[in-house]
């Protein structure tokens, strides 16, 4: 009985200094360059540029050890926005990372599914559902399309499918350039 | 500010002109207004088959309330309104429901929506109706309100903002003025000139309506001056009404605008970014006035209006009272449309309106205007030049902009500065286009930099999001990391203390002994079976002990 007692209690208490040490651990410290280079980046959460996260590609930019030019998600505009901010000068995505793909979003074919829960041991974002044993689904509005849940699936039940356009996403399209006189 | 008046021209001696102002700039161009307007408004034949986009107004699309295969009676409610800026759809007329698929609707960018098909029985059968008649006067504003919303009237002036929204300021709000939209100042429009002149009582009743519903002290009819009928008409249709008032406005395109309307009325400019009610006046649509009627008066939703068909690949350009999901391809037929020498197809007019990819669309509830110009009779298209920075454009832009400034940022993706610019107070008047003697497409600009904008809204809202699950989900891991730790060092300190080393070797000798004793009793099992065999004992008989051989299975 008192076994038990002291049992509980110790693990009420374990858990207590655990979970506390969980938050220090994880309260993103205010570096405000990182936090800056962070707002910029499309969080993906893809690891293409070589980090295992946007935030700690932010991290290596702000350290020096990262160029600008490795996201591949971000593409051009994340470059810009980059170069602007840390006063440099823009430059073309580095092949190395990847090329700029239409934005994608990942689909399950539920009826192949076999319920592994590989995949969503694999999403950065938690935007799958599902249980053991059971068929998962996509979250698509919370999916960021990493493809990182392609690769895990046994029976490669998880396609990437371009994001369509409706009329609530439809942007009108840039002017064709000017002509020249003649 | 007008001369002596015309004796001949003015039958009757009119209100005395009430002051007005004049907003800046604002363009004239030919207005092509007569070849449809001398014609009296015809009803469209019933089509055999009504497409209903679900998406006709701004807002949520509306949902979905019957099933393919379903009987509907005219004006059933086909689809609800989905959240508070949304309208319900009802069927034009009675029929089978054959499909609810996507299709494509009339909108700049020529995609597909979920759309509700209607195969019309020709019967144009009613729903049971309750008018309200007289008695909305006793009804509160918010329930006056609540019919208007079921009825799936939004405005008619070419915005599609669901009206009961507009009706309801707030309480906190007083509305001074309810001003009625019959300008029509954009060029070919003529369908809010003939619905003035064909149905002015429609208008007034649902006026006083909409006065009711708004608790406004005056109601001002806003028309532009090139339209003595429509003016004419609505003056004798006010006859006796205490603060009701015809106001004749100064032609000028864009007039008809709501906050440059405003301002010509009461010399009020409408904050940036802000709403009309602000400064207590509340803007309708003739168009929209007339629907509020047949709603109350005839029960009637909104499920048909007035269009104008009309331009030069029309030979007999006119208005029809067209059923809300009819086929562009039918009315064009009906005012003999040369289909072959169609160039472009426009849905609204020249100035804010956009190119149609296919004459097989419906209307919806917003179209107003169906220009179709002959390819023919096309002038060529102009070259663009590069801009001269002649000023032109700021000197129409009735917004006060800089449009010369707006396009370089533009043109140069710099959207933070276009937006310095006041991009978003740019109503896409068209103005500035039409001066530029570059022939810029200026407003293009404009409209693919606020697209832009939005777009990138957008994603940093979605990457904020993901942001925010893969920390948390980072945090999650850690602490699931910290709990099974902690689970694993509280069940070892659980054993107690006299027993660390000691108690485990213990165990593990009772455990080896436990084993020791089963491995015992096999043998012996085994050992008495084969004693059994030996001697074959007489075949009914039970060993001698009692035991049975399958007695070693237990162990
Ligand atoms: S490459 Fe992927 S993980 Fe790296 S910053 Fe870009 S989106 Fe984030
Ligand atoms: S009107 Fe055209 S050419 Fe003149 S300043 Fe404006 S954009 Fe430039
Ligand atoms: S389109 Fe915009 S910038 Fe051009 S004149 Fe109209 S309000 Fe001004």
């Amino acid at each position: 009985m008192l076994a038990a007692i002291l049992a509980l209690g110790l693990l009420a208490v374990a858990f207590g200094l655990m979970l506390g040490f969980a938050s220090i651990r994880f309260k993103v410290e205010g570096d405000p360059i990182v936090d800056k280079i962070d707002a910029l980046l499309p969080q993906t959460q893809c690891g293409q540029c070589g980090f295992p996260g946007c935030r700690p590609y932010a991290t290596a930019i702000a350290g020096g050890e990262a160029d600008i030019n490795q996201c591949p998600p971000g593409g051009e505009t994340t470059i810009i926005a980059l170069a602007d901010l840390l006063g440099r000068d823009p430059k073309p995505l580095n092949p190395e990372n990847g090329a700029v793909k239409p934005k994608m979003v990942a689909i399950i074919d539920e009826n192949i599914c076999i319920g592994c829960t590989l995949c969503i041991q694999a999403c950065p974002v938690d935007a799958i559902l599902g249980a053991a044993k059971h068929m998962h689904t996509i979250i698509a509005a919370e999916c960021t399309g990493c493809e990182l849940c392609v690769a895990p699936c046994p029976v490669d039940c998880i396609s990437m499918v371009p994001i369509q356009h409706n009329i609530l996403t439809w942007k009108w399209p840039a002017p064709p350039p000017d002509m020249r006189p003649g | 500010m007008s001369g002596p008046a015309d004796p001949i021209r003015l039958p009757p001696e009119p209100p005395p002109k009430p002051r007005l102002w004049r907003f800046s700039g604002g363009v004239s161009p030919p207005y092509n207004k007569t070849m449809s307007s001398v014609h009296e408004t015809t009803v469209a034949r019933l089509p055999a088959r009504l497409i209903l986009p679900l998406h006709q107004h701004i807002g949520e699309a509306a949902d979905p309330l019957v099933k393919v295969g379903d009987q509907v009676l005219k004006g059933q409610q086909i689809a609800r309104a989905n959240g508070y800026v949304s309208a319900p759809v009802h069927a034009p007329t009675s029929g089978r429901i054959t499909s609810i698929a996507e299709y494509p609707i009339p909108h700049p960018s020529g995609l597909s929506a979920l759309c509700i098909v209607v195969d019309s029985d020709g019967r144009d059968q009613w729903r049971e109706r309750a008018p309200l008649g007289d008695q909305f006067a006793a009804l509160e504003p918010s329930a006056l309100r609540n019919v208007i919303r079921e009825a799936g009237i939004v405005g008619l002036g070419g915005a599609g903002f669901p009206t009961y929204i507009k009706l309801n300021p707030g309480h906190d709000k007083v509305i001074d003025t309810l001003v009625v939209n019959g300008v029509e100042c954009e060029p070919y429009i003529t369908c809010d000139d003939r619905l003035m002149r064909e149905r002015p009582s429609d208008i007034i009743q649902g006026l006083i309506i909409a006065r009711h519903a708004l608790q406004a002290r005056q109601c001002l009819i806003a028309i532009e001056e090139n339209k003595p009928e429509a003016i004419e008409a609505m003056r004798r249709a006010i006859e006796g009404l205490e603060n009701f008032a015809v106001v004749p406005v100064p032609t000028l395109y864009p007039q008809g605008d709501a906050k440059r309307l405003i301002k010509t009325l009461t010399g009020k400019e409408v904050p940036s970014n802000g709403l009309s009610m602000q400064i207590g006046v509340v803007v309708v649509n003739v168009g929209t006035a007339a629907a509020i009627y047949r709603a109350i008066y005839h029960d009637e939703p909104l499920i048909s209006r007035y269009t104008t068909i009309t331009g030069t690949a029309v030979a007999a350009p006119r208005n029809l009272e067209v059923l809300i999901g009819t086929p562009i391809r039918e009315l064009l037929e009906q005012c003999a449309a040369d289909s072959s020498d169609l160039g472009e197809l426009i849905m609204g007019g020249p100035m804010m309106g956009f190119a149609l990819q296919s004459i097989d669309l419906p209307v919806i509830k917003t179209t107003n205007c169906l220009l179709a110009l002959a390819r023919s009779k096309q002038p060529p298209a102009p070259t663009v030049m590069p801009c001269i920075r002649c000023g032109a454009c700021m000197d129409a832009c009735p917004v006060n902009l800089m449009p010369q400034q707006m396009y370089w940022h533009a043109k140069a993706k710099d959207f933070e500065k276009t937006q310095e610019y006041n991009l978003f107070d740019c109503i896409e008047c068209g103005c500035c286009s039409y001066v530029c003697p570059s022939h810029l497409p200026l407003v293009q600009y404009y409209r693919y930099a606020k697209g832009e904008i939005w777009t990138a809204e957008r994603e940093r809202e979605k990457a904020d999001l993901a942001r925010t699950r893969h920390e948390s989900r980072q945090a999650r891991l850690e602490r699931e990391k910290a709990e099974k730790e902690a689970r694993r060092k509280a069940k070892q300190a659980a054993m107690p203390q006299d027993m660390g080393q000691q108690g485990r070797e213990a165990k593990q000798a009772e455990i080896q002994a436990a084993m020791d004793r089963a491995r015992q009793r096999r043998d012996e099992a085994i050992a008495r079976v084969q004693h059994q065999r030996e001697p074959t004992p007489p075949a009914s008989a039970a060993a001698p002990d009692g035991s049975r051989p399958d007695d070693d299975h237990q162990t």
